[in-house]
């Protein structure tokens, strides 16, 4: 019980980025299609799981007072292990990613995890709450991702849903959608559903 | 009338409290307040000494509107008229010139040929591209605004129905009607709702709306190209550049050579977005806005000093290479939106700022800006829109910095005059405050700052 809300707890009730709020600049960054957006997530999931496992593990042995750099240190290296494996088999989106990949190290939710969780919990239960957190993120990159490649190029991983007026379709794309601002306004959306559906996460003025 | 009234009070009973209607009730009351005055007035102890209500406020605009909506529907059809009897002189056949679907139709139907000295045929022409479009915005923004109200359980407010007669007026006629639809959704509900509602929101929400139009779909509606009603050799209307985009492109000399002086400018016989050709028609609405303190002079004027002390600048720094350096400043109040924002727009009570001192610096600021951006920023030709979305993000800011500078000299003063000079003061701060909180701020005043005998 305790395990299972570990897991999914940080995937709609507890996101990082929409109650958090951490994690946007990646969000806006790698959103503008779904490709990218997913092997984005993917990474982040990876280099999140794997961070909070070590973490956890070496906690006992971490001296309190430079405990930021060893955990920096446990990021950035696996943060390069996942950039040498993205060029080494999914170079073309790599590419695309450019330096967001490693920008993974400042992404505050990888941090964020590792130093209010993984410091004070066992090993199994931080592998939980890193998938689980990497999850989260993900669902909101997808759903950003989906939002803006669908109704900004009229296509999904690439291929035509809508087809698009310059090529004999009847769609026109909305040009917002390509844009960075669009990301801003989509998370937007997202935070003002995810504040009606749990109104406990509202902020207090 | 009075059936109009017996039909509302029948339909209320399905509105009240446990009827099935009730979850929609404030689209009942919009109706009503619309139609009628509204039932309910101010209670209690409030400092209100004048029969302006937010009611009375928003119908004062929408009066002061009139001038720019009759010119809207005249002018657009007058530039479509006028273009087609170009083309059909130039050996088109008329169908083959006027823009194709129901409205040329209708218009044809009607009797009514592509003569541009036939002001009534104008009216008409202008009517069936202005019209589709209010109706759009009225009828896709206040579903939206019956949503919010129906959700946050309060009625729909006046202010909405000077948005909706604001944002057809900057829109081309030739805007895709969908488009309408969207822009106004993201005006309300972006620009206005999320933010609370009416007097909440930080941006105009018809600008934020056609803002949304020009980065989304920037073929409609960026201003370089000549919106008029007929379709050229292109298949999507007339090509060719508005005398803004030309201005700021070639020079004056080129806006001359294309046959638009400047009074034609300043009447409004000119190209452009349906509302904004004519400034005649804007000042026309400044006079009545200004005359019943509806709408800030000292933001119009602010508009106008930034906008000649910036001109002047760029004509004495002056450029070989950019034209636009060298244009006046009378020049820049007839072209493009500069005279429909400035007295419509940047005059908005939410968006702009309060105190009476800092409306002077918003409106600079924007005057500066849209120069600023006219002439140094090659991407836009047309800065107003741009220029009234960024002043609004500092009006707050503004405001604040204005109050505590006033709170600063003050306490100074206090702790240096004798108490007898305190009359004097209160009148210096109805002089800084603007006029909502001097009236706010009377009763309050008069009682701490009466001399202590």
């Amino acid at each position: 019980m305790k395990g299972s809300r570990t897991l999914l707890g940080p995937i709609a009730g507890e996101n990082a980025i929409t109650v958090q709020v951490l994690g946007i600049c990646s969000a806006l960054a790698v959103t503008t299609k779904m490709e990218t957006a997913l092997v984005m997530s993917l990474a982040v999931i990876g280099v999140l799981t794997l961070s909070n496992l070590s973490v956890s593990i070496l906690r006992n042995g971490i001296p309190p007072n430079i405990r930021i750099i060893i955990q920096l240190t446990i990021i950035a290296s696996l943060v390069i292990v996942t950039d040498q494996i993205l060029k080494a088999f999914v170079y073309g989106v790599s590419r695309q990613l450019s330096v967001f990949v490693g920008l993974i190290i400042t992404n505050c939710i990888v941090m964020g995890r590792a130093e209010a969780f993984a410091m004070q919990n066992p090993p199994g239960r931080s592998l939980l709450d890193g998938i689980g957190n990497g999850l989260g993120y993900s669902a909101i990159l997808l759903i950003v991702a989906f939002l803006r490649e669908l109704f900004g190029s009229g296509t999904l991983f690439g291929a035509t849903v809508l087809p698009l007026r310059s090529e004999g379709g009847w769609y026109q794309p909305n040009g917002l959608m390509v844009l960075s601002p669009a990301a801003f306004f989509i998370i937007g959306f997202i935070i003002w559903a995810h504040r009606s559906w749990k109104p406990e996460y509202r902020e207090k003025e | 009338m009075k059936l109009l009234r017996t039909l509302l009070d029948r339909a209320e009973a399905h509105f009240q409290e446990g009827k099935p209607l009730h979850r929609i009730h404030a689209l009942h009351e919009a109706v009503d307040a619309f139609a009628f005055t509204p039932g309910k007035v101010t209670t209690g102890a409030t400092h209100v000494r004048d029969a302006m209500d937010l009611k009375r406020l928003m119908m004062t605009v929408v009066f002061a509107l009139t001038p720019a909506v009759l010119m809207a529907m005249y002018n657009t059809g007058l530039q479509a008229n006028l273009a087609i009897e170009r083309l059909v002189a130039a050996g088109a056949s008329p169908s083959a010139a006027a823009l194709d679907g129901w409205r040329t139709a209708l218009y044809l139907a009607l009797g009514l040929g592509f003569d541009s000295g036939n002001v009534l045929a104008a009216f008409v022409h202008g009517a069936l591209y202005y019209l589709p479009v209010l109706i759009v915005t009225f009828a896709a923004g206040g579903a939206w605004e019956v949503i919010f109200a129906s959700a946050r359980r309060h009625e729909v407010n006046e202010g909405f129905i000077v948005t909706a007669m604001l944002f057809p007026l900057i829109l081309p006629p030739t805007i895709p009607l969908w488009q309408v639809a969207l822009g106004i959704t993201f005006g309300v509900v972006v620009a206005k709702e999320v933010f609370g509602g009416v007097g909440m929101n930080i941006f105009n929400p018809a600008l934020a709306g056609r803002a949304f139009l020009f980065f989304a779909y920037p073929g409609e509606i960026s201003g370089e190209q000549v919106w008029i009603a007929a379709r050229g050799l292109s298949p999507d209307g007339v090509s060719g550049a508005t005398p803004l985009a030309v201005a700021v492109d070639e020079g004056l000399r080129a806006v001359a050579e294309r046959g638009f002086g400047w009074l034609d400018s300043f009447l409004g016989f000119v190209p452009g977005s349906m509302g904004e050709t004519s400034a005649l028609a804007c000042l026309i609405g400044a006079a009545i806005l200004v005359v019943t303190r509806v709408g800030s002079y000292r933001t119009m004027a602010g508009v106008f000093l930034g906008t000649a002390l910036t001109a002047a600048l760029f004509n004495g720094v002056g450029s070989a290479s950019n034209p636009a350096f060298a244009m006046p400043f009378w020049w820049h109040m007839v072209l493009g939106g500069w005279a429909f924002g400035a007295v419509f727009m940047a005059t908005d009570p939410v968006s702009a700022a309060f105190t009476r001192r800092g409306q002077w610096i918003y409106g600079f600021l924007i005057g500066a800006l849209v120069v600023a951006i006219r002439v140094v920023n090659p991407a836009y030709p047309e800065g107003m829109m741009l220029a009234i979305l960024f002043a609004n993000i500092f009006a707050p800011l503004i405001d604040w910095c204005q109050v505590r500078a006033y709170i600063k000299r003050r306490s100074k003063r206090d702790a240096e005059e004798p108490a007898l000079h305190r009359g004097v003061r209160y009148r210096r701060l109805r002089g800084v405050l603007g006029a909502g909180v001097a009236v706010g701020g009377d009763a309050a005043g008069e009682a701490g700052d009466e001399p202590q005998a």
